[in-house]
């Protein structure tokens, strides 16, 4: 009998061709796109996940489950390669990018395999070499006006056909609005393990298995993880924490443009507008110095008076909950469990207490200055550096100081 | 308009903490709690509703005390709860879960929106909702702040980016993650807490939502922790004692480096 069928572990999912009888219904019922009927039988893709869908509404009974005797592994060795994903919006590539080039570098190196990145969206092809001179071999670059807008779906399209086409062993995206979005889809799709904002990779030589270490319950435990079975292995990781490499303009790389199918372009999603936000542009998750004002600067005007500092420091606003539902300052800048992580070289926090909730999104940092005038606020446990004081006495002297000693 | 909210019982981040001798996890003590962000789903769910008609079922994937966070949903507006519950989801990953939760959707039959919270707060990883949205195949986006307007088959959000805002049209049904600052939620009602306390939580197991063995649990899941342990402490503090210009000046002393 003519079978043809896919493999992801216990199980395989088994076509009989003399039974089929191409009616289709499979297709539709595949939740992943799978199985599509090719010359009258249905015939079964990569992305299959052994859901079973397909077989529930298969009348003819073509379609069956067969079990094997023990949980095999997919051919993990025809996975290779490192993979980043390299984000870009509004003209720019985003900096966490270039870190995951550096990291992906390393991780290249160690393994004896290529790093590769794909850049997906509108007028990116003179964006190439810069990914090369930033550590990639190769960059695979998906321009197309479809791609102008990140869309969920078209993105992780084609992100997906690649990594089915290119098979890497490991694909790394930033953990930023985009790439927590795209990424879970991709891997669920592809049946692939993915680990949420990493701080920490490695990859073990001889096995290829990354090594995926990050924060769990707010950063008050530490986790690494594996995925032993499937391949690729994806992982987002958080800004700042990996370190690019220093641009070589003479690196040697190659530039594959890729050509997608129309259909894989389409999209239910419509993108109607952009506003960037209007207070500052920019993202604290990827800023060195961040100056955060809590409860204690008491209205909107504190954070008059903690933007000096800021702007003395090149710096951006940061803020923790209560400060924001006060509405001093807008959700973007909110820093802690209901907010963002962050871990700037240099968090400096005014006014704030310091609750768990808080520091669970900023006590990765590498320096913790704390202004409180609470001796006892909890601020004062993670911080490196505290000043036990009115806030509105030291902040002023700082700025100061500070200016003096830049000159 | 068919709601479905998925809802996580979590344990409350700020009780968590390693056993330092045995390196597992000390839950005695911990107090069980609504996933904040999930909160928000509910609230923007039962507004839709109040405005558009339909629906409101809560859906949560966990132990059978879970059957509390669905109750305390239903107080809150909700109309009805599923709990997903069986020994064999143990030690499900994201993708086991959004597997789970699929074959439950399935089980219940239509739906028009299903509305899930940004991330859990235990895990952090924000991949449930975008994996059950490919998993069923519908559109998504995620962190949505604000829904601007919603028809019988469209909805316009405002999707969060790290730069400001997209204002996105998606068709029905559709998936959304939702962050707090969608909305304020409302505390129980008198009435609610009545209804909550009488109202039959449908209960289903692995086998009544046609789940495969392989797909969920721990052989399901692609991710495994090998390894969990303390983070590492941060190293000896120093407070400042002094006028505030001495303070001060100590300070821009051991600044330096980021000048």
């Amino acid at each position: 009998m003519p079978v043809s069928g896919t493999d992801l572990g216990a199980d395989m999912l088994i076509v009989d061709c003399d039974k089929c009888i191409g009616c289709g219904v499979c297709e539709e019922d595949c939740p992943f796109g799978a199985i599509s009927v090719e010359n009258g039988c249905a015939v079964v893709g990569d992305s299959c996940t052994l859901c079973g869908a397909c077989v529930e509404g298969c009348e003819p009974g073509a379609l069956f489950m067969e079990e094997t005797e023990k949980r095999q592994t997919l051919d993990l060795d025809s996975w290779s390669g490192i993979w980043v994903f390299a984000e870009f919006r509004h003209g720019i590539i985003a900096q966490v990018s270039f870190e995951l080039l550096g990291i992906g570098r390393t991780l290249a190196d160690e393994r004896g395999v290529s790093l590769s990145t794909v850049l997906i969206g509108k007028g990116v092809d003179a964006y190439g070499d810069q990914l090369i001179a930033a550590g990639a071999d190769i960059v695979y670059l998906v321009d197309d006006p479809a791609l102008d807008q990140y869309r969920e779906d078209v993105y992780g399209n084609v992100l997906a056909q690649l990594i089915r086409e290119k098979k890497p062993e490991v694909v790394l995206a930033g953990a930023t609005a985009i790439g927590r979005s795209v990424i879970p889809q991709v891997a669920t799709v592809l049946g692939a393990g993915l680990t949420a904002d990493c701080t920490k990779l490695a990859i073990r030589k001889d096995d290829g298995m990354l090594l995926q270490t990050r924060p769990a319950f707010g950063g008050n435990i530490m986790a690494t993880i594996e995925c032993p079975h499937s391949r690729p292995q994806m992982a987002t990781v958080r800004p700042k924490v990996m370190t690019p490499l220093d641009p070589d303009p003479d690196r040697v790389g190659e530039v594959v443009r890729i050509e997608v199918e129309n259909k894989i372009l389409e999209s239910g999603i419509e993108v109607l507008e952009t506003v960037l936000s209007e207070q500052e542009q920019v993202n604290i998750q990827e800023i060195d110095v961040l100056i955060a004002g809590g409860r204690g600067l008491e209205n909107e005007k504190g954070f008059d008076l903690i933007r000096e500092l800021a702007d003395e420091l090149g710096g951006a606003l940061a803020a923790s909950r209560a400060a924001v539902d006060a509405g001093w300052i807008s959700y973007p800048h909110q820093v802690g469990q209901t907010g963002k992580t962050v871990c700037p070289k240099l968090y400096i926090a005014c006014g704030i207490s310091g609750a768990i909730q808080h520091a669970v999104g900023m006590q990765s940092a590498e320096t913790v200055v704390a202004i409180n005038r609470d001796e006892k606020a909890p601020i004062f446990d993670i911080a490196t550096y505290g000043i036990v004081g009115d806030l509105f006495e030291v902040v002023p002297v700082l700025a100061k100081r500070i200016k003096e000693a830049r000159k | 308009m068919k709601i479905i909210v998925c809802i996580k019982q979590v344990p409350d981040a700020k009780d968590v903490r390693l056993d330092p001798k045995t390196n597992t996890m000390a839950r005695e003590g911990v107090e069980s709690i609504m996933n904040p962000f999930d909160r928000h789903a509910l609230e923007e769910a039962v507004r839709l509703k109040e405005e558009h008609g339909g629906t409101v079922t809560v859906l949560s994937m966990g132990p059978p005390q879970a059957e509390d966070v669905l109750r305390e949903a239903i107080a809150c507006g909700a109309d009805s709860g599923v709990l997903v519950s069986d020994r064999a989801f143990a030690g499900a990953d994201t993708w086991a879960t959004s597997y789970t939760l699929a074959k439950a959707i399935e089980t219940i039959g239509d739906v028009d929106l299903i509305l899930c919270g940004k991330q859990a707060i235990d895990g952090d990883t924000a991949q449930v909702g975008p994996g059950l949205a490919s998993r069923m195949g519908k559109p998504y986006v995620t962190c949505v702040q604000k829904t601007r307007e919603a028809g019988p088959d469209y909805i316009i959000v405002e999707r969060m980016m790290d730069d400001g805002y997209d204002v996105v049209r998606l068709p029905l049904p559709a998936l959304l993650t939702v962050v707090k600052d969608i909305n304020e939620p409302r505390v129980p009602s008198l009435k609610g807490k009545m209804r909550a306390k009488k109202v039959k939580i449908q209960k289903l197991t692995a086998a009544d939502i046609g789940a495969e063995e392989q797909c969920i649990g721990l052989a399901g899941s692609p991710t495994q922790v090998v390894q969990v342990f303390s983070p590492e402490p941060r190293g000896d503090r120093e407070i400042f004692t002094g006028s505030v210009e001495e303070q001060v000046d100590q300070l821009v002393q051991r600044l330096k480096i980021y000048l």
